[in-house]
């Protein structure tokens, strides 16, 4: 339905490139859709009117104006924007207190605070080198303490010992206590997840605050929120006192403008980002990174990342050195389409390159899905090792053949044929252009039905 | 039953309050312009009704020609009426067919929109129907996950199926349908582990899970239900939209619609996918789960005749 940020910013910066200079109202037609943008992207209303006056500011002017390329300029003024808006540095967890060190995890009900609490004892066990204590102050949800004594064994962390029927500030106090005597260095303390206009439990919170003095006390937030982000965010540090924002479920397709929201009202830093279900997703927060992700500049860093996890090194060197020499064979076809399932389809790995959203509109409008490439994968699958290495073997008996183990039909053989010379041909081009070669190309054609 | 209703009309005014304050800061005025009905669109957006589908509804309102005179309220009203006009078709009970026995329900989600929560909650309430129910502890992956769902189990008097961690859910499913058919009762309720509709594995996962179900009943599951939290943004129709495609919803469950947050998505959702809401959540506890009601809803959110 809606387009996505880097979409619309895409298109009104072609439109911005294509003129000389830039004069007031182009700029306001730009920040229109900049604004709309940014709204799709859940960052709050009052943010977004902020954004948008600090933005035309810098852009009208000479800034832009008199420029020699003024659609550049807007790009990277709206961006060092947004990484100023974000803050310019990723900023660590303080732990400069006597220890035991307390940090305490807040935030809404089902936001990730548990969850987080485990891979933040687990980096600073192993990446600190910090003797951790966790203690579940959580007594309303069911099995809460449970959850994090699992988490605890899970990660190797020590975990406070469970006392039926004990309230949240003395669990503090007997957690804050055991990491005395015991000499632990960190004491994490996950609290119950409640809402922001909830006063006695927001009470119930700066109580466990003043019990403690934590060092830090991290408001734990869904990147998927909407616009109560501000509500959520203002309340929280108004009655408890927030020092740093985590932001969980990065790993999702939401485009996070609760992030900007966040740090514009509350001037707090996102300090971390959850990246997973699992206890080592967690990574410590890139302002530009994701202003540039934002902006559809691509997260080439995070796209580095993702492919190494999944794409074996050894098949890519393979790959790479056989389109060098022309050798690209159905096989190799094969792998390709079994990484691009693996990367979490055409989405997921698309959406991270730099000027991609164009291609991944035009793969959207070849209708390209996972079945697609479920259906290409099982054509191939049935061709003998000798099909794979020499397509010209395929005449029509094979594709018949072919056709029927696969449970397609012989057009459907055609076209995989097709593709794949296409593709052989386009991998050639590429080893001599580059990426960029293949983005000229057209990625959606080597993939049509 | 009343009970239900009266938390939800607690829950969906303290919802209200923040966009009742700011309409009735920009309607204060009692005349309709350009500019109150400019700062009713941005009302709306603040409530996450989207940007587009704010300045839809606001288009029509301007369409009418208020002349100057008209009381604020009156449009408002009109605006209320509007919205749970788009919402009103949606608003379909969650109710048990008594020819499936048992009658299964999948309850899927993106992680801690409240899946597990809803089930304990059902399971109250079809206990107290005087129904046999049976749960399915179908998140093999979170930390304590069975533990939490044990509790609500007990709670309401279920029997609750478990499998070691980290065990195939597919298989748990067909397990707990198995015993649900031998028993006799009347629903299982299954639980999942929370999964972002971006993750194709773990949604394979979940289609495998429904294959599996049918070998033991080929109608099974009857009803699958997406649960979504208020707090969500615009992202929410991603997650239908995907959700959908790929295991086919019938019907969707708003929870944490206590918060501070209004859940406007849903006016999008109803207008562009048109799936039944079956209930909404309202709080922590087992009766805090009532039917969704379009105009409360839609008053609420405007701040209207409560
Ligand atoms: N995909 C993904 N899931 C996450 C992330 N962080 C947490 N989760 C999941 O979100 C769900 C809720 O996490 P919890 O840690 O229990 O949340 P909580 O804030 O402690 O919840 P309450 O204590 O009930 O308020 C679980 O299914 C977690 O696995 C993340 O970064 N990515
Ligand atoms: N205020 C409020 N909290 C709710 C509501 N529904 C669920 N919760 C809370 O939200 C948190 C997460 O709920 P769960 O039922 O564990 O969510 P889930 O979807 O099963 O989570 P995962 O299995 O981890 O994906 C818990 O703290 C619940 O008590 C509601 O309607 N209102
Ligand atoms: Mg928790
Ligand atoms: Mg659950």
């Amino acid at each position: 339905m809606f387009e996505n940020l880097s979409q619309r910013l895409g298109k009104v910066f072609d439109r911005l490139r294509g003129r000389g200079a830039l004069s007031e109202g182009d700029v306001d037609e730009a920040l229109r859709e900049v604004r709309l943008a940014l709204l799709e992207a859940d960052v709050a209303l009052s943010v977004v009117k902020t954004f948008i006056a600090g933005v035309r500011l810098r852009a009208i002017g000479q800034e832009v104006i008199k420029s020699v390329t003024p659609g550049q300029m807007v790009v990277k003024i709206v961006h060092d924007h947004l990484v100023e808006t974000l803050g310019s540095t990723a900023s660590e967890i303080n732990l400069r207190a006597v220890p035991p060190v307390p940090i305490l995890m807040v935030g809404l009900q089902g936001s990730g605070k548990t969850t987080t609490t485990a891979k933040l004892a687990l980096r600073l066990t192993q990446k600190d080198r910090k003797k951790v204590l966790m203690a579940s102050l959580d007594t309303r949800r069911p099995a809460a303490q449970e959850q994090l004594r699992v988490l605890g064994e899970q990660t190797g962390v020590a975990t406070l010992e469970i006392v039926a029927g004990q309230g949240p500030v003395d669990i503090a106090h007997r957690a804050m206590e055991r990491g005395r005597v015991e000499g632990f260095d960190v004491v994490l303390l996950d609290t119950a997840g409640r809402l922001s206009i909830d006063d006695e439990l927001m009470g119930e919170a700066a109580a466990i605050r003043d019990a403690t003095r934590p060092a830090e006390t991290l408001l734990v937030v869904d990147a998927m929120t909407g616009q109560d982000a501000v509500t959520v965010a203002t309340n929280f540090n108004e009655k408890i006192g927030v020092t740093g924002i985590v932001m969980t479920r990065v790993d999702g397709d939401a485009r996070g403008g609760a992030a900007l929201s966040m740090r514009a009202v509350t001037g707090r830093p996102i300090k971390l980002i959850g990246l997973g279900e699992k206890v080592d997703a967690l990574d410590v927060f890139h302002p530009d990174r994701i202003a540039g992700r934002i902006l559809g500049m691509g997260d080439i860093v995070g796209l580095v990342e993702k492919a190494a996890e999944t794409v074996e090194k050894e098949e890519a060197e393979k790959l790479a050195r056989k389109v060098q020499k022309g050798e690209f064979d159905l096989d190799d076809m094969a792998s390709q389409l079994r990484q691009l399932r693996k990367m979490g389809g055409l989405g997921g790995v698309m959406g991270m390159l730099p000027g991609i959203q164009k291609v991944k509109a035009q793969l959207d409008s070849a209708r390209v899905d996972d079945r697609v490439i479920k259906r290409q994968e099982a054509i191939i699958g049935s061709m003998t090792k000798a099909e794979r290495r020499d397509v010209k073997l395929l005449n029509a008996n094979r594709r018949r053949r072919i056709a029927a183990g696969s449970g397609t039909s012989v057009e459907d053989v055609n076209r995989l044929v097709k593709q794949y010379m296409e593709m052989a041909r386009m991998m050639k081009q590429v080893s001599k252009l580059g990426q960029k070669g293949l983005m000229r190309t057209g990625i959606a054609n080597l993939f049509r039905r | 039953m009343a009970s239900w209703f009266q938390r939800l009309k607690t829950g969906l005014a303290r919802t209200t309050t923040r966009l009742v304050d700011s309409i009735g800061a920009a309607l204060g005025r009692k005349r309709v312009d350009a500019a109150t009905l400019d700062e009713l669109e941005e009302a709306l957006i603040a409530a996450d009704l989207g940007p587009s589908v704010a300045a839809k509804l606001v288009a029509k309102l301007r369409q009418r020609k208020w002349d100057g005179e008209v009381e604020v309220d009156t449009v408002k009203r009109a605006l209320a009426d509007d919205i749970a006009a788009i919402l009103a078709p949606v608003a379909v009970p969650f109710a048990i067919d008594p020819t499936r026995r048992p009658h299964v329900t999948l309850v899927v989600g993106v992680n801690g929109s409240g899946k597990t929560t809803t089930i304990g909650k059902f399971a109250e309430r079809l206990g107290r129907e005087g129904r046999k129910v049976v749960i399915a502890a179908g998140d093999t992956f979170r930390a304590a996950a069975v533990a939490q769902l044990e509790i609500w189990a007990s709670r309401a008097g279920a029997e609750c199926i478990r499998g070691a961690d980290g065990s195939d859910p597919a298989a748990l499913a067909y397990q707990a349908l198995e015993r649900a058919q031998t028993i006799g009762a009347d629903a299982l309720l299954i639980d999942t582990a929370g999964r972002l509709h971006n993750k194709a594995d773990l949604m394979a996962e979940l289609q495998k899970l429904i294959r599996v179900l049918r070998k033991r009943d080929a109608s099974a599951p009857h009803r699958i239900l997406l649960v979504l939290d208020a707090t969500t943004g615009q992202n929410a129709i991603q997650q239908v939209e995907i959700f959908k495609q790929l295991v086919e919803i019938d019907g969707l469950i708003l929870t944490k619609l206590d918060g501070s947050a209004r859940g406007g998505v849903l006016v999008a959702i109803a207008e562009r996918f048109a799936l039944p809401v079956v209930a909404v959540g309202v709080g922590e506890s087992a009766d805090d789960l009532a039917a969704f009601d379009p105009k409360q809803f839609a008053d609420a959110l405007l701040g209207v005749g409560t």
